[in-house]
Protein backbone atom coordinates (compact mmCIF):
# COMPACT_ATOMS: atom_id res chain seq x y z
CA UNK A 1 0.00 0.00 0.00
CA UNK A 2 1.21 3.23 -0.74
CA UNK A 3 1.71 5.73 1.64
CA UNK A 4 -0.62 8.31 0.30
CA UNK A 5 -3.75 5.21 0.56
CA UNK A 6 -2.33 4.26 4.18
CA UNK A 7 -2.63 8.25 5.00
CA UNK A 8 -6.19 8.22 3.59
CA UNK A 9 -7.12 5.30 5.08
CA UNK A 10 -6.29 6.64 8.47
CA UNK A 11 -7.63 10.02 8.36
CA UNK A 12 -10.78 9.36 9.84
CA UNK A 13 -9.04 8.92 12.78
CA UNK A 14 -6.95 12.08 13.54
CA UNK A 15 -9.98 14.62 11.87
CA UNK A 16 -12.33 12.97 14.49
CA UNK A 17 -10.00 14.03 17.59
CA UNK A 18 -9.41 17.28 16.18
CA UNK A 19 -10.47 18.71 13.14
CA UNK A 20 -14.46 17.06 13.52
CA UNK A 21 -14.18 17.15 17.21
CA UNK A 22 -17.83 16.28 18.00
CA UNK A 23 -17.75 17.95 21.25
CA UNK A 24 -15.91 21.77 20.24
CA UNK A 25 -16.39 21.52 16.82
CA UNK A 26 -20.26 19.38 15.53
CA UNK A 27 -21.65 20.70 18.72
CA UNK A 28 -23.16 17.37 18.74
CA UNK A 29 -24.16 15.18 22.05
CA UNK A 30 -23.89 18.14 24.03
CA UNK A 31 -26.80 16.92 26.62
CA UNK A 32 -24.83 13.90 28.19
CA UNK A 33 -21.35 16.57 27.63
CA UNK A 34 -22.78 18.74 30.16
CA UNK A 35 -24.85 16.17 32.37
CA UNK A 36 -22.04 13.65 33.16
CA UNK A 37 -19.21 15.96 33.42
CA UNK A 38 -19.20 17.13 37.36
CA UNK A 39 -16.00 14.25 37.68
CA UNK A 40 -13.35 13.41 35.27
CA UNK A 41 -14.08 9.26 35.70
CA UNK A 42 -17.57 9.70 34.50
CA UNK A 43 -16.90 11.84 31.84
CA UNK A 44 -14.23 9.24 30.71
CA UNK A 45 -16.27 6.44 31.34
CA UNK A 46 -18.98 8.09 29.15
CA UNK A 47 -16.96 8.48 26.62
CA UNK A 48 -15.78 5.01 26.37
CA UNK A 49 -19.59 4.00 26.60
CA UNK A 50 -20.17 5.68 23.58
CA UNK A 51 -17.16 4.95 21.76
CA UNK A 52 -18.29 1.10 22.13
CA UNK A 53 -21.71 1.95 20.35
CA UNK A 54 -20.26 4.30 17.95
CA UNK A 55 -17.70 2.03 16.45
CA UNK A 56 -20.32 -0.85 17.03
CA UNK A 57 -23.35 0.96 14.99
CA UNK A 58 -20.57 2.70 12.42
CA UNK A 59 -19.47 -1.06 11.45
CA UNK A 60 -23.30 -2.98 11.41
CA UNK A 61 -24.45 0.26 9.38
CA UNK A 62 -21.67 0.47 7.23
CA UNK A 63 -22.36 -3.30 6.31
CA UNK A 64 -25.54 -3.03 6.10
CA UNK A 65 -25.88 0.39 3.73
CA UNK A 66 -26.74 -1.74 1.08
CA UNK A 67 -29.93 -3.48 2.32
CA UNK A 68 -31.37 -0.61 4.21
CA UNK A 69 -33.73 0.98 1.88
CA UNK A 70 -33.47 4.11 1.98
CA UNK A 71 -37.08 5.77 3.76
CA UNK A 72 -36.83 3.48 6.78
CA UNK A 73 -33.45 4.43 7.39
CA UNK A 74 -33.55 6.52 9.88
CA UNK A 75 -35.78 3.70 12.16
CA UNK A 76 -33.35 1.52 10.93
CA UNK A 77 -30.19 3.28 12.32
CA UNK A 78 -31.78 4.18 15.51
CA UNK A 79 -32.89 0.76 16.32
CA UNK A 80 -29.11 -0.84 15.66
CA UNK A 81 -27.72 1.79 18.02
CA UNK A 82 -30.67 1.04 20.53
CA UNK A 83 -29.32 -2.22 20.65
CA UNK A 84 -25.88 -1.51 21.18
CA UNK A 85 -26.48 0.95 23.87
CA UNK A 86 -29.10 -1.73 25.41
CA UNK A 87 -26.18 -3.79 25.46
CA UNK A 88 -23.99 -1.39 26.98
CA UNK A 89 -26.45 -0.73 29.83
CA UNK A 90 -26.66 -4.60 30.90
CA UNK A 91 -23.31 -5.13 31.18
CA UNK A 92 -22.44 -1.90 33.13
CA UNK A 93 -25.18 -2.32 35.93
CA UNK A 94 -23.53 -5.81 35.93
CA UNK A 95 -20.29 -5.34 36.37
CA UNK A 96 -19.69 -1.76 37.60
CA UNK A 97 -23.31 -0.57 39.51
CA UNK A 98 -21.75 2.22 40.82
CA UNK A 99 -20.78 3.59 37.80
CA UNK A 100 -24.20 2.54 36.97
CA UNK A 101 -25.80 4.73 39.27
CA UNK A 102 -23.42 7.37 38.71
CA UNK A 103 -24.13 7.87 34.88
CA UNK A 104 -28.03 6.91 35.63
CA UNK A 105 -30.19 8.25 33.09
CA UNK A 106 -27.80 9.22 30.44
CA UNK A 107 -26.98 5.23 30.02
CA UNK A 108 -29.91 4.83 28.49
CA UNK A 109 -30.01 8.04 26.19
CA UNK A 110 -26.82 7.51 24.66
CA UNK A 111 -29.39 5.92 22.33
CA UNK A 112 -30.58 9.58 21.12
CA UNK A 113 -27.21 10.91 21.44
CA UNK A 114 -27.17 12.83 17.76
CA UNK A 115 -23.43 11.77 17.37
CA UNK A 116 -24.50 8.63 16.64
CA UNK A 117 -27.22 8.76 14.41
CA UNK A 118 -25.50 11.74 12.66
CA UNK A 119 -22.07 9.66 11.78
CA UNK A 120 -24.53 6.75 10.74
CA UNK A 121 -25.94 9.06 8.29
CA UNK A 122 -23.40 11.07 7.04
CA UNK A 123 -20.67 8.65 7.17
CA UNK A 124 -21.53 4.88 7.51
CA UNK A 125 -24.21 4.73 5.27
CA UNK A 126 -21.73 6.20 2.41
CA UNK A 127 -18.30 4.40 3.39
CA UNK A 128 -17.36 0.31 3.26
CA UNK A 129 -16.63 -0.89 7.20
CA UNK A 130 -13.18 -0.38 7.78
CA UNK A 131 -13.20 3.58 7.08
CA UNK A 132 -16.73 3.24 9.10
CA UNK A 133 -14.82 1.94 11.80
CA UNK A 134 -11.66 4.34 11.90
CA UNK A 135 -14.24 7.21 11.69
CA UNK A 136 -16.03 5.69 14.75
CA UNK A 137 -12.87 5.58 16.66
CA UNK A 138 -11.68 8.80 15.50
CA UNK A 139 -15.10 10.45 16.92
CA UNK A 140 -15.30 8.31 19.99
CA UNK A 141 -11.68 9.11 21.08
CA UNK A 142 -12.22 13.01 20.20
CA UNK A 143 -15.37 12.74 22.51
CA UNK A 144 -13.99 11.05 25.32
CA UNK A 145 -11.08 13.29 25.03
CA UNK A 146 -13.63 16.25 25.68
CA UNK A 147 -15.66 14.83 28.23
CA UNK A 148 -12.40 14.02 30.47
CA UNK A 149 -10.96 17.56 29.96
CA UNK A 150 -14.11 18.82 30.92
CA UNK A 151 -14.93 16.56 33.93
CA UNK A 152 -11.26 17.34 34.81
CA UNK A 153 -11.97 20.85 34.82
CA UNK A 154 -15.02 20.95 36.95
CA UNK A 155 -14.39 18.61 39.38
CA UNK A 156 -10.88 20.32 40.19
CA UNK A 157 -12.08 23.76 40.29
CA UNK A 158 -15.13 22.49 42.04
CA UNK A 159 -14.45 20.23 44.52
CA UNK A 160 -10.74 20.56 44.64
CA UNK A 161 -9.98 16.72 43.57
CA UNK A 162 -8.70 15.17 40.48
CA UNK A 163 -10.25 11.96 39.10
CA UNK A 164 -11.75 11.64 42.51
CA UNK A 165 -8.67 11.86 44.53
CA UNK A 166 -9.07 14.87 47.29
CA UNK A 167 -5.98 17.68 47.09
CA UNK A 168 -6.05 18.79 50.60
CA UNK A 169 -4.34 22.01 50.68
CA UNK A 170 -6.48 23.17 47.89
CA UNK A 171 -9.95 22.36 49.83
CA UNK A 172 -8.09 24.11 52.99
CA UNK A 173 -7.33 27.10 50.99
CA UNK A 174 -10.92 27.42 49.99
CA UNK A 175 -10.65 27.34 45.97
CA UNK A 176 -13.25 24.75 45.36
CA UNK A 177 -16.29 26.81 43.96
CA UNK A 178 -19.39 24.56 44.15
CA UNK A 179 -20.53 26.20 41.02
CA UNK A 180 -18.38 24.63 38.81
CA UNK A 181 -20.77 21.39 39.56
CA UNK A 182 -23.69 22.83 39.23
CA UNK A 183 -25.03 23.06 36.11
CA UNK A 184 -24.11 27.10 35.26
CA UNK A 185 -20.88 26.08 35.83
CA UNK A 186 -21.27 23.11 32.89
CA UNK A 187 -22.55 25.47 30.21
CA UNK A 188 -19.44 27.84 31.50
CA UNK A 189 -16.90 25.49 31.06
CA UNK A 190 -18.32 24.44 28.17
CA UNK A 191 -18.51 27.80 26.46
CA UNK A 192 -14.96 29.19 27.82
CA UNK A 193 -13.61 25.55 26.43
CA UNK A 194 -15.02 26.08 23.15
CA UNK A 195 -13.57 29.65 22.79
CA UNK A 196 -9.88 28.25 23.21
CA UNK A 197 -10.38 25.07 21.39
CA UNK A 198 -11.57 26.87 18.25
CA UNK A 199 -9.15 29.63 18.57
CA UNK A 200 -6.36 27.08 18.93
CA UNK A 201 -7.71 24.80 15.71
CA UNK A 202 -7.25 28.44 13.40
CA UNK A 203 -4.19 29.31 14.86
CA UNK A 204 -2.91 26.02 13.87
CA UNK A 205 -4.70 26.07 10.66
CA UNK A 206 -3.73 29.42 9.61
CA UNK A 207 0.11 28.17 10.44
CA UNK A 208 0.16 24.90 8.31
CA UNK A 209 -1.80 27.12 5.27
CA UNK A 210 1.08 29.49 5.70
CA UNK A 211 3.44 26.76 5.60
CA UNK A 212 1.93 25.23 2.69
CA UNK A 213 1.72 28.54 0.77
CA UNK A 214 5.56 29.50 1.49
CA UNK A 215 6.32 25.83 0.28
CA UNK A 216 4.15 26.22 -2.65
CA UNK A 217 6.15 29.43 -3.38
CA UNK A 218 9.56 27.46 -3.21
CA UNK A 219 8.73 25.26 -6.02
CA UNK B 1 -54.00 17.26 43.70
CA UNK B 2 -51.38 18.44 45.91
CA UNK B 3 -48.65 16.52 44.23
CA UNK B 4 -50.10 17.57 40.96
CA UNK B 5 -48.96 20.97 42.02
CA UNK B 6 -45.68 19.77 43.21
CA UNK B 7 -45.06 17.98 39.82
CA UNK B 8 -45.83 21.00 37.78
CA UNK B 9 -43.18 23.25 40.24
CA UNK B 10 -40.57 20.62 40.42
CA UNK B 11 -40.85 20.07 36.80
CA UNK B 12 -41.01 23.63 35.59
CA UNK B 13 -38.70 25.61 37.75
CA UNK B 14 -37.09 23.24 39.93
CA UNK B 15 -35.38 20.54 37.87
CA UNK B 16 -36.30 22.49 34.79
CA UNK B 17 -35.25 19.57 31.98
CA UNK B 18 -32.85 21.98 29.78
CA UNK B 19 -31.03 23.64 32.82
CA UNK B 20 -30.66 21.71 35.65
CA UNK B 21 -30.82 18.17 33.90
CA UNK B 22 -29.58 18.89 30.58
CA UNK B 23 -31.81 17.14 28.66
CA UNK B 24 -32.88 18.95 24.87
CA UNK B 25 -29.75 20.66 24.83
CA UNK B 26 -29.82 20.13 21.29
CA UNK B 27 -32.83 22.01 20.03
CA UNK B 28 -32.28 24.49 22.97
CA UNK B 29 -28.69 25.67 21.06
CA UNK B 30 -29.96 24.88 17.78
CA UNK B 31 -33.06 26.12 17.48
CA UNK B 32 -33.07 29.71 19.77
CA UNK B 33 -31.69 32.00 17.37
CA UNK B 34 -35.73 33.77 17.29
CA UNK B 35 -38.50 33.97 19.49
CA UNK B 36 -40.94 32.57 16.91
CA UNK B 37 -38.88 29.53 16.23
CA UNK B 38 -37.91 28.58 19.69
CA UNK B 39 -41.67 29.15 20.55
CA UNK B 40 -42.92 26.53 17.51
CA UNK B 41 -40.31 23.85 18.82
CA UNK B 42 -41.48 24.61 22.23
CA UNK B 43 -45.13 23.86 21.53
CA UNK B 44 -44.42 21.02 19.31
CA UNK B 45 -42.81 19.49 22.75
CA UNK B 46 -45.54 20.39 24.94
CA UNK B 47 -47.48 18.42 22.60
CA UNK B 48 -45.00 15.36 21.91
CA UNK B 49 -43.91 14.75 25.36
CA UNK B 50 -47.52 14.94 26.94
CA UNK B 51 -48.99 12.15 24.60
CA UNK B 52 -45.59 10.18 24.92
CA UNK B 53 -45.84 10.35 28.18
CA UNK B 54 -49.22 8.79 28.20
CA UNK B 55 -48.71 5.92 25.80
CA UNK B 56 -44.90 4.94 27.42
CA UNK B 57 -46.80 4.73 30.33
CA UNK B 58 -49.06 2.12 29.17
CA UNK B 59 -46.52 0.43 27.33
CA UNK B 60 -44.46 0.20 30.10
CA UNK B 61 -46.89 -1.44 32.62
CA UNK B 62 -47.05 -4.36 29.79
CA UNK B 63 -43.20 -4.72 29.70
CA UNK B 64 -43.31 -4.72 33.47
CA UNK B 65 -46.26 -7.62 33.36
CA UNK B 66 -44.15 -9.35 31.47
CA UNK B 67 -40.47 -8.96 32.93
CA UNK B 68 -39.39 -7.23 30.39
CA UNK B 69 -37.84 -3.95 31.82
CA UNK B 70 -34.73 -4.46 29.78
CA UNK B 71 -36.29 -3.71 27.01
CA UNK B 72 -37.23 -0.45 27.64
CA UNK B 73 -35.25 2.04 25.79
CA UNK B 74 -35.52 0.12 22.53
CA UNK B 75 -39.20 -0.12 23.03
CA UNK B 76 -39.72 3.55 24.24
CA UNK B 77 -37.65 5.19 21.28
CA UNK B 78 -39.20 3.19 18.46
CA UNK B 79 -42.50 4.30 19.91
CA UNK B 80 -41.78 7.70 20.29
CA UNK B 81 -39.98 7.77 16.75
CA UNK B 82 -43.38 6.11 15.18
CA UNK B 83 -45.65 8.48 17.69
CA UNK B 84 -44.01 11.60 15.93
CA UNK B 85 -44.71 10.20 12.36
CA UNK B 86 -48.29 9.43 13.45
CA UNK B 87 -48.82 12.81 15.28
CA UNK B 88 -47.25 14.82 11.88
CA UNK B 89 -49.66 12.52 9.61
CA UNK B 90 -52.62 13.77 12.08
CA UNK B 91 -52.15 17.14 12.52
CA UNK B 92 -51.43 17.43 8.92
CA UNK B 93 -55.13 16.11 8.35
CA UNK B 94 -56.39 17.65 11.03
CA UNK B 95 -55.43 21.08 11.73
CA UNK B 96 -53.04 22.39 8.55
CA UNK B 97 -52.57 25.88 10.06
CA UNK B 98 -51.03 23.78 13.30
CA UNK B 99 -49.04 21.82 11.04
CA UNK B 100 -47.52 24.61 9.08
CA UNK B 101 -46.53 26.38 12.55
CA UNK B 102 -45.46 23.62 13.70
CA UNK B 103 -43.56 22.65 10.66
CA UNK B 104 -39.89 20.76 10.52
CA UNK B 105 -39.82 21.00 14.10
CA UNK B 106 -41.92 17.68 14.64
CA UNK B 107 -39.65 15.22 13.17
CA UNK B 108 -36.71 17.03 14.58
CA UNK B 109 -38.17 16.40 18.06
CA UNK B 110 -37.71 12.03 17.34
CA UNK B 111 -33.74 13.35 18.09
CA UNK B 112 -34.48 15.49 20.86
CA UNK B 113 -33.62 13.31 24.32
CA UNK B 114 -35.96 15.47 26.47
CA UNK B 115 -38.76 12.97 25.59
CA UNK B 116 -36.94 9.63 25.47
CA UNK B 117 -35.84 11.22 28.95
CA UNK B 118 -39.11 12.00 30.12
CA UNK B 119 -40.55 9.09 28.98
CA UNK B 120 -38.01 6.85 31.02
CA UNK B 121 -37.95 9.60 33.98
CA UNK B 122 -42.10 9.20 34.26
CA UNK B 123 -41.08 5.21 34.96
CA UNK B 124 -38.36 4.97 37.09
CA UNK B 125 -37.78 8.16 38.85
CA UNK B 126 -41.19 9.42 39.71
CA UNK B 127 -42.27 8.79 43.29
CA UNK B 128 -46.09 7.96 42.72
CA UNK B 129 -47.23 7.18 38.86
CA UNK B 130 -50.32 7.15 37.45
CA UNK B 131 -51.41 7.87 34.38
CA UNK B 132 -52.75 11.47 34.91
CA UNK B 133 -49.23 12.01 37.01
CA UNK B 134 -47.50 10.97 34.01
CA UNK B 135 -49.30 13.01 32.00
CA UNK B 136 -48.77 16.19 33.70
CA UNK B 137 -45.01 15.55 34.33
CA UNK B 138 -44.60 15.27 30.92
CA UNK B 139 -46.54 18.09 29.78
CA UNK B 140 -44.71 20.51 32.47
CA UNK B 141 -41.21 19.51 31.19
CA UNK B 142 -42.14 20.57 28.38
CA UNK B 143 -43.12 23.63 29.60
CA UNK B 144 -40.04 24.11 31.63
CA UNK B 145 -38.19 23.76 28.14
CA UNK B 146 -40.12 25.99 26.50
CA UNK B 147 -39.58 28.60 29.04
CA UNK B 148 -35.83 28.19 28.79
CA UNK B 149 -35.68 28.59 25.05
CA UNK B 150 -37.83 31.26 25.18
CA UNK B 151 -35.38 33.23 27.58
CA UNK B 152 -32.68 32.22 25.58
CA UNK B 153 -33.75 32.98 22.50
CA UNK B 154 -34.65 36.55 24.08
CA UNK B 155 -31.20 37.08 24.76
CA UNK B 156 -29.78 35.80 21.46
CA UNK B 157 -31.90 38.26 19.77
CA UNK B 158 -30.26 40.98 21.80
CA UNK B 159 -26.95 39.64 21.30
CA UNK B 160 -27.01 39.74 17.24
CA UNK B 161 -26.54 43.60 18.07
CA UNK B 162 -23.82 43.05 20.37
CA UNK B 163 -19.96 43.83 19.43
CA UNK B 164 -18.40 40.19 20.58
CA UNK B 165 -14.77 38.95 20.06
CA UNK B 166 -14.15 37.19 17.04
CA UNK B 167 -13.71 33.35 19.04
CA UNK B 168 -16.99 34.04 21.10
CA UNK B 169 -19.05 34.22 17.97
CA UNK B 170 -22.13 31.47 17.44
CA UNK B 171 -22.12 28.54 20.22
CA UNK B 172 -19.65 29.91 23.00
CA UNK B 173 -21.29 33.06 23.74
CA UNK B 174 -24.74 31.41 23.88
CA UNK B 175 -23.10 28.58 26.04
CA UNK B 176 -22.15 31.60 28.53
CA UNK B 177 -25.77 33.21 28.43
CA UNK B 178 -27.19 29.82 29.17
CA UNK B 179 -24.93 29.55 31.68
CA UNK B 180 -26.21 32.57 33.38
CA UNK B 181 -29.86 31.65 32.70
CA UNK B 182 -29.08 28.41 34.67
CA UNK B 183 -27.16 30.62 37.38
CA UNK B 184 -30.67 32.14 38.27
CA UNK B 185 -32.38 28.82 38.04
CA UNK B 186 -30.32 27.67 40.54
CA UNK B 187 -31.60 29.76 43.00
CA UNK B 188 -35.58 27.92 42.27
CA UNK B 189 -33.13 24.76 44.31
CA UNK B 190 -34.13 26.32 47.36
CA UNK B 191 -38.33 25.40 46.45
CA UNK B 192 -37.72 22.08 46.05
CA UNK B 193 -39.54 19.61 48.73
Amino acid sequence: MKKADLKKTFEPLTTGVFKNNATFRLVLGTCPTLAVTTSAVNGLSMGLATLFVLVCSNALVSMLRNFIPRKVRIPAYILVIATFSTLVEMIMRKFLPDLYESLGLFLSLVVVNCILLARAESFASLNPVIPSVLDGIGIGLGFTFSLTLLGFIRELMGAGSIFGYELGFLVEAGLPMTVFILPAGGFMVYGFMMVIFNAVVKTVENKLAARKAAAGGDE
Amino acid sequence: MPYVLLLVINAVFVNNFVLSRFLGICPFLGVSKKTETALGMGIAVIFVMGVASVITYAIDLALVAGGMEYLRTIVFILVIAALIQLVEIFVKRFSPSLYSALGVYLPLITTNCAVLGVAIMNVTELAEVNVLYAFVNGVASGVGFTIAILILAGIREKLELADIPDSFKGFPITLLSASIIALSFAAFSGLSF
